[in-house]
């Protein structure tokens, strides 16, 4: 057996520094919203002429006055992303880039994707993403309270917020961009980590109505061991799969599954060192539970 | 947990039989009218447009006020009743009333069964909100009324919005309301909207109106716009006719100086106006109005009686084209904006589908090797299970003929890798059976009720984040709430009907062998 429960106070501290360092990040680095949350043009361009490249692409799109404009490689040598504020929502800019661009480049070049964003459709996007990602949380909150006591919950809820800000916080860090499907994994991530965690109380639960006379310090280690082959082994089996997207999806799904591996990799660890935890510092004992039983 | 009748097996094998069938019907084509369900790919796999418009409904607002001020006035004129000073100022009406008839004129907008102010029962509300301080009078358009009038606006440009879409003849478009004052339209297949959305950026109202200087037209005049922006021209209010008396419109060569034009037909009204002006206006310019431009100003030299006419204003075919087809379709209701535009091409399309294929396959790999290895012969039932459950997976999304959408694809495969933790769940727990139990047939069966909750709490927390995300998300990201959320439900028949069923027969086989997982 594994004395997981000898470094709960290390792993609580850790865990605290990280979502103070994850909250800072957010606070003053912020994240890197993407057209969606921030309004915008974005086009992703193939070429089939060496002569296009990154500086002459930006050299291009300078003079266009478009505000701030980012292009970078996307994938492979010939594709790249090219993003602009696109400040006064110009209705023909498209036309125009391609006009300006057929002038430089004749047309060794392919429009692969365009996407635009109005300020309107942004903030609502952001909007019902925070909705959405507060929502589940919530939601989580009350499903474990009936199936479980309120101590479990807080539990629970603790290591999702933690999943959460520190995912988000390494995507700060990284300045990696947060769109749509970023969104889409953070909830998976609420999902999957959720996941971990009532497998693991299931047991704990389990073992406070089997044995009275053990502390729930002992307790929640018992369990752990007991459920760690099944955590290991559905880490292993999510990360494969998640792996193989990240490699072999291309790049539309990169940052969706860096997001959902981080994910995956938190919530495996705070199920174990924050979600029963919680239950140490509450002094969960066979009371609790059992009163429950009582009155029902 | 490890008995199954006969019944019960022969069910889930039809089951299992009838989904694999369905789910293959994507990659063969089958007789039409035998089943012609398919998985529809979403707009990022298979290339198209995704446009969202914007009603602009301030212009129908304001028209909708200017036309009431003068439904008040005559109706209160015809009534004896004196209104003063009215005035639209802010989207309100203005006006105020003598003491006397204060209270008749509260009684017209307050009256269930006017016609000044209809009444919505169903909403108990008037059209109108009145706000009167004193002897003056503040008219405005009340929730309901305001919700009435951009319902109402949203349903006639979404016709024209259709017609205009059908005229340009794209492959099975998507026309949906959205909100009260949106439109989305989706063209797949479309890899270049910049046609279509010029022809929905434009409103289409057409108007022929005399060019004049008179500074006494009883409606009043306006300095117009040439198409060139450089020209003006002062021309009346008054319509003579608009793009609604249009039977037809085409685009035509025009002989003699070998110009483009658009020839129109007018109906039976717009003929006799047009006749009737054409007659007593000879010598003057009419001006043809579009959407606030002047077209063009040609001279008039003869009675125009047959109804038919034609527009010239240095067109190529083209733009003759488009103009004929706006004039067809019909004038917007009021201005749309184009507030969100997602176009893939579709070499990128294919692309991702390409790549999620590949993903979806070595994923798969990966779980299946993972999986022998850890359970040998177990991890052989979960994987044939897990086949199963990909089968079920599609076939239930073809039979819905849901959207896949690249992050769809996405959601599949972490089914895959999320789908054997059911198994691994039971087998775990087996395994811990079997540590104080030697009848292997009741370790396997306590392994199974006793995992049940966990499997069950574990899987409606992954659902409840689905829900969400397909309530909340928006195009591709739906498709992934659909894929997840569907597969865990697959997940939860091909462990507990599938895997069950592998696993009693394997058991009751080997019920004295020791050391079974």
């Amino acid at each position: 057996m594994i004395a997981f429960n000898k470094y709960y106070n290390h792993f609580n501290l850790l865990s605290l520094i990280l979502i103070v360092v994850s909250l800072l990040l957010l606070i003053f680095k912020g994240l890197n919203f993407g057209i969606d949350f921030k309004g915008g043009t974005l086009i992703e361009l193939r070429a089939s002429d060496a002569k296009i490249n990154v500086s002459s692409l930006r050299d291009r799109f300078n003079q266009m006055n478009l505000g701030d404009v980012s292009v970078k490689k996307f994938g492979n040598d010939n594709d790249f992303l090219v993003k602009f504020e696109n400040k006064d929502n110009k209705k023909n800019i498209i036309e125009e880039i391609k006009a300006n661009l057929d002038k430089s480049f004749g047309n060794n070049y392919d429009f692969r994707r365009v996407e635009n964003v109005g300020p309107k459709v942004s903030a609502e996007l952001l909007k019902s993403g925070v909705i959405a990602i507060s929502l589940s949380l919530a939601l989580m909150l009350i499903y474990i309270w009936i199936r479980f006591e309120w101590q479990f919950s807080l539990g629970a809820i603790l290591a999702l917020f933690h999943d959460v800000i520190v995912t988000l916080g390494v995507f700060s860090l990284f300045s990696l961009e947060i769109n749509l499907s970023i969104i889409a994994a953070v909830l998976t991530i609420v999902g999957y980590s959720m996941n971990d965690t009532v497998v693991i109380f299931d047991r704990v639960r389990e073992n406070l109505r089997k044995y009275s006379d053990i502390k729930i310090f002992e307790l929640t280690n018992i369990s752990i061991n007991e459920t760690l082959s099944r955590t290991i082994i559905t880490s292993a089996t999510t990360l494969l799969a998640l792996l193989a997207i990240y490699f072999f999806g291309g790049e539309i799904l990169k940052g969706f599954s860096l997001a959902m591996i981080l994910g995956v990799i938190f919530g495996t660890y705070s199920s174990i060192y924050i979600a029963n935890t919680v239950l140490v510092r509450l002094r969960v004992s066979q009371k609790t539970i059992l009163k429950d039983d009582d009155n029902k | 947990m490890l008995y199954f009748s006969k019944l019960r097996i022969l069910f889930i094998t039809l089951f299992s039989i009838l989904f694999i069938l369905i789910a293959s019907s994507n990659l063969f084509k089958f007789d039409d009218n035998f089943f012609d369900k398919k998985i529809n790919l979403g707009l990022d796999l298979q290339g198209g447009s995704y446009l969202l418009l914007e009603i602009d409904n301030e212009p129908v607002i304001e028209q909708k006020l200017q036309n009431l001020t003068t439904t008040i006035r005559n109706y209160f004129k015809e009534k004896n009743i004196k209104i003063n000073n009215i005035k639209i100022e802010n989207q309100n009406i203005f006006f105020n009333v003598t003491e006397n008839d204060k209270q008749s004129v509260l009684d017209v907008f307050q009256d269930e069964n006017s016609d000044l102010n209809p009444y919505y029962p169903r909403f108990k509300s008037h059209q109108l909100e009145i706000d009167d301080t004193g002897l003056n009078f503040k008219v405005n358009f009340s929730r309901q009324g305001l919700i009435k009038l951009k319902t109402s606006s949203q349903d006639q440009a979404i016709e024209i919005v259709r017609r205009r879409v059908d005229e340009v003849g794209t492959n099975e478009p998507n026309i949906l309301k959205r909100g009260n004052n949106r439109i989305l339209v989706e063209l797949p297949g479309l890899d270049d909207p910049m046609r279509i959305k010029s022809l929905l950026g434009k409103t289409a109202n057409l108007t022929f109106r005399f060019v004049t200087n008179d500074e006494n037209d009883r409606f009043g005049i306006e300095k117009l716009k040439f198409e060139n922006d450089l020209d003006e021209a002062t021309v009346s209010r008054r319509i003579i006719i608009s793009g609604e008396n249009l039977l037809d419109a085409q685009p035509k060569m025009d002989t003699q100086t070998n110009q483009t034009i658009v020839s129109f037909t007018l109906d039976r009204v717009g003929a006799k106006r047009f006749g009737k002006a054409t007659s007593t206006g000879i010598g003057k310019q009419l001006a043809i109005v579009l959407d606030g431009k002047i077209i063009s100003a040609p001279v008039v030299r003869d009675t125009i009686a047959s109804g038919s006419g034609q527009i010239s204003g240095g067109f190529t075919f083209q733009s003759a084209t488009d103009l004929a087809l706006l004039l067809r379709s019909g004038a917007l209701p009021a201005p749309l904006e184009i507030i969100e535009e997602r176009t893939v091409g579709p070499d990128l399309g294919q692309d991702s589908i390409n790549a999620g294929m590949i993903a979806l396959a070595i994923g798969f790999i990966l779980v299946i090797i993972f999986m022998f290895i850890k359970y040998k012969i177990f991890g052989l039932i979960t994987n044939v299970t897990l086949i199963v459950n990909l089968f079920i997976l599609i076939g239930v999304l073809t039979l819905f003929e849901a959207t896949l959408t690249l992050p769809g694809i996405a959601g599949i495969i972490l089914t895959v890798g999320m789908a054997v933790d059911a198994n691994v769940l039971i087998f775990e727990r087996i395994k811990e059976e079997l540590k104080d139990e030697t009848n292997n047939i009741l370790a396997f069966d306590g392994g199974y009720t006793k995992s049940r909750t966990a499997i069950l709490d574990a899987n409606i927390t992954t659902l409840l984040a689905a829900v969400i995300l397909f309530f909340m998300g928006s195009g591709p990201v739906k498709g992934f709430a659909v894929t997840l959320g569907v597969g865990i439900f697959t997940t939860l028949f091909s462990v507990y009907f599938i895997a069950r069923l592998f696993t009693s027969i394997y058991v009751s086989r080997n019920k004295d062998k020791e050391k079974l997982i």
